[in-house]
């Protein structure tokens, strides 16, 4: 069994290096990186994309492939340098005494194997149990990651899973070794938030029953605040600051640090208050890192003679933890948050732009050859149910909703990509449901655009920036003729912050925010009163997404625009909409103002969805609700309430069979629910501010 | 790992810088580059053809001499020998070269654009296009190639343009397979929402947003397809069904000279080697690219 608990910690990285050497020479990932990780205890490896904290995961599991290779350094696992070792003792520790949980859980499982079959592999493998023994125990695991059902999974193929249970099912594979670390690579990233706070509480459970300890590798503040005890930022291959996470959060000392926190939303703070600011600048390459301060072009307290020599960690004085690497640490004082003070100013509401009413949209699936013999064996998924919704002149709507909500469907329906099956939508008076987007007239197109999620699809690779914006200025006849069609392609680049030099640039020389950019700048070509935005910021880092939040609705402000910002990033909404609409299972269960969705009474999904959001802000203590239970498919949605399979305020038979009615709240309030307005109402916020009394 | 390069002036100079960063990286492959050699090598011959000192490629001259030998006239030298017929193989071999390039580039051009156009009605339309189209394919993938050639060549009669038309019969129901499958992963791309989304028509979607972005996987497949091509046009040659005589034809050249066996060992083997060479230089060429396209 377990080994007695042995003196000093389980992991102990020591000035390591990591460089990837590829053709264009030794390419430094990670630079003097120390870190202690003692038996139970929770680290976590906060960071944007390119900072090295995968690379530092790698090195540990000796994972780095070819290219890359540890240039100097130690890791010691329990007091043994992993850095000599050879293949066959690596495999010793690897799977067996260090963990790994990667972020797609599909990369983790053969898709051809069973269940069962790999999970036996770990106990075989590792721990020479006999078969009845390992089988026993892997049920036994699968039951304690709190599956359902655990011999139907035991016995099914990963795809006839959801994506919440297959990470469930790695995580006790990883489990089933007993190992003394875990290390897990944005282990939640690609789940929807009420199935990630339920899996984040099972790590916790479980690495304090074992005393497992915990290496988390996220760019998401709040998951590392919900999580670890301890925490280190790095930027640019090096750890910048560290400490308790509770001391790092709440008196963060290095201006990336802070930098990293005043450009995500916090709840309780709005555009008003303390809008985002982006970290000014990008990441230096690899191989152009500044000789001194890494952080140093990008800072606004650079000090020649003081940050451009080269940066060590420093203690802070007073008995903490923390350690800065920042030579002016002791000058720097970031400046008191902004707070709301009330509901945010009231902007006259303009005129209708957008009415939908009872919109459905079902797709066919299973349109196969045996429909013949099955008759009309084709299944239906209805994606959108019953939609209403109002949407006026300059202001900021947002969807929200957990994958398969049908919040996307919605945005295709709406720009013509896919037709309605039944209801209406008028757009200006003018309806417009059944018209595919090729039916409808130029000038209409022009007026409702889209921008889309993923900035690495948005443009096409072929044709540079230019040529595809001066397309969408001929094909809406806002100019003709060589010149003034690429003056118009100049003033679009102007409106997006971006230099004339990129009308020649391809798409694979741009970064992903300046690629959403361009994505802005052609849908708001054409001088549209309406656009679409789906999940447009969700694919960048958080420095970068706080620059094209701001972009983006500073141009709608200004134009007026009405925008539908379809999302599942709640603090974003809270951030910038002024109406909220809440989407389960192709339904709409509660909308209104946005003050009025996040403050009681709530509707008890959006209540779960808002507990679920982890919030990096130390000051704000979230309740927490866990839901059980999956997302039912969309194939089978529940009878009645589609909410009554996870409800946890579910008031009885009731909620089965018939469907909600539609409560009014005030003026613009709306809660499809079966529980009494009383009831309802008599919920508690969900956010609670320790700092400020009276905050909403 | 993802590096930024400075931009071009102009979209000439991107161009120029483009068609350099190409040729860059197949420097880097050692696979591509001795393709790319062999290649030139064919190629550069079929052009000079008409500038070298050759011996005409029809003239019987003496017969059967063996390689390097000194013609009567104490002056021609036969390189490489000369065929039963009395004619020099060096310079058949190097006519040959003319013609089997020419042809095999007008066949796989054509099979090209007849799988393209297949392929890109069947993955962006969908449906009943798709349905069709692809049953089309399978029942013309489903029969021997070799007899699909002698089929369609002994109905309409061997010349140049039927073996074109053999070849695209044989050859575009497998690029628009291709094409089809790489259009049904491109047509999900934001991209191509975006192209409808402001109301592009179909014409422009298939050849401005998806094939160009297919273009990859193509050159790659086009490479290994002028190989099979060469193949083809050579054994079509050999049966006796190929480029019509007297022009020199590598296939043919093979052919003639069977019945004599060992005797004309040479006449039969540089033949031979040259459509091994060729094809080798395609194959070399295509798995080359495949390995840049892999790495970038």
């Amino acid at each position: 069994m377990r080994a007695p608990p042995e003196e000093g910690p389980v992991l102990a990285c020591e000035g390591l290096c990591v460089s990837y050497f590829t053709r264009a020479g030794e390419i430094p990932a990670v630079v003097d990186f120390d870190l202690r990780i003692a038996p139970g205890e929770a680290v976590g490896l906060v960071g944007e994309s390119g900072c090295g904290k995968s690379t530092v995961a790698l090195a540990i599991m000796r994972y780095l492939g070819r290219a890359g290779r540890i240039v100097a350094g130690r890791i010691r696992f329990r007091g043994r340098d992993l850095v000599p070792l050879g293949e066959r003792e690596l495999r010793r520790i690897r799977g067996a005494r260090i963990g790994m949980i990667y972020q797609e859980p599909m990369a983790s499982l053969n898709p051809s194997m069973k269940i069962g079959a790999q999970l036996l592999e770990v106990p075989l493998c590792h721990r020479n149990l006999r078969r009845g023994e390992a089988r026993e125990r892997a049920l036994e695991m699968l039951a304690r990651v709190g599956l359902p059902d655990t011999r139907r999974i035991f016995g099914s193929y990963p795809h006839q899973l959801s994506g919440g249970q297959q990470q469930r099912v790695v995580i006790a594979m990883a489990l089933l070794a007993d190992p003394d670390l875990l290390l897990l690579d944005e282990p939640t990233t690609a789940l929807d938030v009420t199935i990630e706070a339920g899996i984040l509480d099972l790590v916790g459970d479980i690495s304090a029953r074992f005393g497992t300890a915990l290496l988390y590798i996220s760019h998401n503040l709040g998951l590392i605040r919900r999580t670890c005890d301890r925490v280190a930022v790095m930027y640019a291959g090096e750890v910048v600051e560290e400490g308790g996470v509770e001391e790092v959060f709440g008196a963060m000392r290095h201006p990336y640090t802070q930098g990293l926190f005043d450009a995500v939303p916090l709840p309780g703070s709005d555009r008003a208050t303390r809008p985002l600011r982006p970290i000014p600048g990008r990441l230096p390459l690899p191989q152009e890192r500044p000789r001194g301060c890494v952080f140093g072009p990008r800072c606004a307290h650079f000090r020649a003679g003081i940050c451009d020599r080269r940066q060590r960690m420093e203690a802070l004085t007073g008995g903490r933890l923390q350690r800065v690497r920042c030579a002016r640490h002791g000058e720097i004082r970031r400046p008191p948050r902004g707070r709301s003070t009330g509901p945010p100013e009231a902007r006259e509401p303009g005129a209708v732009m957008l009415e939908v009413r009872g919109l459905d949209k079902e797709y066919a699936v299973g349109d196969g050859p045996f429909t013949l013999f099955t008759g009309d064996g084709r299944r239906r998924i209805r994606a959108n149910r019953k939609l209403d919704l109002l949407a006026r002149e300059g202001e900021t709507l947002a969807i929200v909703g957990e994958s398969g909500c049908g919040k996307s469907t919605f945005a295709k329906v709406l720009v013509g990509l896919e037709p309605a099956t039944a209801g209406r939508i008028r757009f200006e008076g003018r309806e417009v449901a059944a018209a595919p987007v090729e039916k409808r007239e130029r000038e209409l197109v022009a007026r409702l655009q889209m921008i889309f999620q993923n900035p690495f699809e948005t443009l096409n690779p072929s044709l540079t920036v230019g040529a595809q914006i001066a397309r969408v200025v001929r094909k809406f006849g806002l100019a003709r003729g060589r010149e003034e069609v690429r003056r118009r392609v100049f003033e679009l680049l102007e409106l997006v912050k971006l230099p004339r030099e990129f009308f020649w640039r391809r798409p694979r020389q741009l970064s992903g925010g300046q690629k959403q950019r361009i994505g802005i700048a052609r849908a708001f070509a054409g001088d549209p009163k309406l656009v679409v935005a789906d999940e447009p910021v969700s694919a960048l880092d958080v420095s970068v997404q706080a620059a094209v939040v701001e972009l983006l609705t500073d141009i709608q402000r200004r134009r007026r625009t009405t925008l539908l910002f379809i999302s599942h990033d709640l603090s974003l909404v809270r951030y910038l909409a002024d109406r909220v609409v809440v989407m389960y299972l192709g339904r709409i269960v509660e909308q209104g103002t946005a003050e009025a969705v996040f403050t009681p009474p709530y509707h008890p999904y959006t209540e779960a969805l808002l507990s679920a959001v982890p919030v990096a802000d130390p000051a704000v203590v979230t309740r927490r609700i866990i839901l059980e239970g999956e997302l039912p498919s969309a194939l089978e949605p529940p009878s009645g309430c589609p909410f009554h399979t996870r409800c946890p305020r579910k008031a009885g038979a009731l909620c089965e069979e018939r469907e909600p009615p539609e409560q009014r709240f005030g003026a613009d309030h709306r809660i499809a629910c079966h529980l009494p307005a009383e009831e309802l109402a008599r919920g508690a916020t969900v956010f609670r501010d320790a700092g400020l009394p009276g905050f909403p | 790992m993802r590096r930024l390069r400075a931009p071009g002036p102009g979209e000439a100079a991107s161009a120029a810088t483009a068609l350099r960063r190409a040729l860059g990286s197949l420097r880097e492959s050692p696979l591509a580059i001795t393709g790319a050699a062999i290649l030139a090598f064919w190629l550069a011959m079929a052009v000079l053809a008409p500038v070298l000192p050759l011996a005409d490629p029809n003239l019987p001259l003496e017969p059967l001499r063996p390689p390097l030998s000194v013609g009567a006239d104490g002056s021609t030298t036969f390189w490489l020998g000369t065929d039963i017929k009395g004619r020099d193989v060096l310079s058949r071999l190097i006519w040959g070269a003319r013609r089997v390039l020419v042809w095999a580039g007008l066949a796989t051009l054509a099979a090209y654009l007849v799988g393209i156009a297949m392929g890109l009605v069947a993955g962006y339309r969908g449906g009943w296009w798709d349905e069709a189209l692809s049953f089309l394919a399978n029942l013309l993938l489903s029969f021997p190639v070799m007899v699909l050639y002698i089929v369609v060549i002994t109905r309409i009669g061997a010349s140049p343009i039927n073996i074109v038309l053999a070849v695209t019969f044989a050859s575009a129901p497998a690029i628009m397979r291709i094409v089809r499958g790489l259009v049904l992963d491109l047509k999900t791309r934001d991209y191509v929402l975006a192209a409808r989304t402001r109301g592009e028509g179909a014409l422009w979607i298939m050849f401005v947003e998806l094939l160009p972005n297919a273009r990859g996987p193509l050159i790659v497949d086009a490479c290994l397809r002028m190989g099979y091509t060469t193949i083809a046009l050579a054994t079509l040659g050999f049966l006796g069904l190929g480029l019509p005589p007297p022009d020199p034809d590598w296939g043919a050249m093979i052919a003639e000279t069977q019945p004599m066996g060992a005797f004309a060992g040479h006449a039969m083997l540089f033949p031979a080697l040259a459509v091994s060479s060729l094809v080798l230089g395609f194959n070399l060429l295509a798995d080359g690219l495949r390995e840049i396209s892999l790495r970038d």
